[in-house]
């Protein structure tokens, strides 16, 4: 069973936001996400000052066996990749919710969380992957 | 042969096979291979065996097999690491498996496999060399024996045709010398244009590496797209890594 904190959101594609105080949003990948993946050997976050419109693919996650992009699901701008991972990748792995994290965001609109899923849905969700 | 292409090969042994008359080829279906691979895989795999065959097993020197105590036993592999390759009665294959898991041999997957055969500079069927690719230009003339020259060998008309008028390209290793992960059908930007047929990160030398089909002109500095990024490789000559060693000198940044 993959974990799923309850006071996180959620998107179908399997990123995790979490809202922080002043107003930035921060992202990663969920734990059902770097399971699937296996071993992180190489990450690639997004500049600071980059504009990301909604569902723009902003982030590389490589395992040995397959790349994957990471989506933020509203226009937003960068604030600042996660530094650690340009040489400890498998921060994802080991902490996805805590030391992996992968970039912070200042979203263009307020609201930017709310047609998110909830830790429930979500949890729904990866249960009915084949 | 491969189990990925298993019933083509077949068929086309069983087509060559008629014009030698009385030739039979019959599937063993009763028994199974285990791989056995790392530099402690002999000394686990005897110990499975009765007392008085060990050392039978023991003195095989590389790439020689024996039948031994009713199970056919292999130094080989394809890996690149020393071990065993063991046939053996099919029926006793998933308890061998777990003892060998109890003696600290662990199991791994395909991913495992590929890093390691990448490493050691092996072909992958279907990605480095297939139906559609020669020998030549897969990396592969060292297998084939065109000595004695009157020797027939089916393909040999069109090999010696080729040797004659140049083989236009070949398979050469690649190390990305940028981070990044090397992959399949990435193309490499040289004159003639090259293309990525194997890429993995590796565990050992903790950088990509990779093999591409390129023109022979192509200079050792390369640039691969990766991602829809130009990135700086360096082409190099297979094997990476030889029994957990690096032979890979001087990787810069």
């Amino acid at each position: 069973m993959s974990h799923v904190p309850p006071d996180l959101k959620y998107t179908k594609t399997h990123e995790w936001l979490r809202a922080l105080p002043g107003g930035e949003i921060e992202m990663g990948i969920t734990d059902h996400a770097q399971h699937a993946l296996g071993d992180l050997v190489f990450v690639e976050v997004p500049q600071a000052g980059r504009s990301l419109a909604a569902g723009e693919a902003c982030a590389v996650i490589e395992s040995v066996k397959a790349a994957s992009d990471l989506y933020c699901p509203f226009a937003a701008s960068v604030v600042t990749g996660n530094p650690e991972l340009a040489h400890s990748p498998e921060l994802i792995n080991e902490d996805p919710y805590g030391r992996g994290w992968v970039m912070r965001v200042r979203p263009s609109a307020a609201g930017a969380l709310a047609g998110l899923l909830a830790a429930a849905d979500y949890q729904a969700l990866v249960a009915s992957e084949p | 042969v491969n189990a990925g292409t298993r019933a083509p090969d077949l068929a086309w042994m069983r087509r060559q096979a008629l014009e030698f008359g009385a030739l039979e080829i019959s599937e063993r279906e009763d028994l199974a291979m285990l791989a056995v691979q790392g530099p402690l895989a002999r000394a686990q795999v005897v110990r499975l065996l009765p007392a008085d065959a060990q050392a039978a097993a023991l003195s095989l020197d590389p790439f020689c097999a024996r039948e031994i105590a009713g199970w056919f036993i292999a130094r080989t592999g394809y890996t690149g690491e020393d071990g065993f390759e063991v046939i053996l009665p099919a029926g006793a294959a998933v308890r061998v498996w777990r003892e060998l898991n109890a003696l600290q041999v662990a199991s791994c997957g395909l991913g495992a496999r590929d890093t390691l055969r990448l490493e050691a500079g092996m072909n992958l069927y279907g990605a480095d060399m297939d139906e559609l690719h020669n020998p030549l230009e897969s990396g592969l003339g060292w297998t084939v024996a065109f000595a004695p020259a009157g020797r027939a060998f089916i393909g040999r008309a069109p090999l010696e045709a080729l040797k004659r008028d140049g083989v236009p390209r070949k398979l050469v290793g690649l190390v990305l010398e940028e981070r990044g992960v090397l992959r399949a059908h990435q193309k490499v930007l040289v004159p003639g244009g090259g293309e990525v047929t194997s890429g993995t990160f590796s565990p050992s030398l903790e950088r990509s590496i990779g093999f591409a089909r390129v023109p022979q002109a192509t200079p050792a500095s390369v640039v691969v797209e990766v991602r829809g990024k130009p990135l700086a490789a360096r082409i190099v000559k297979p094997p990476f890594i030889r029994h957990g060693r690096s032979l890979v000198t001087e990787i810069a940044g």
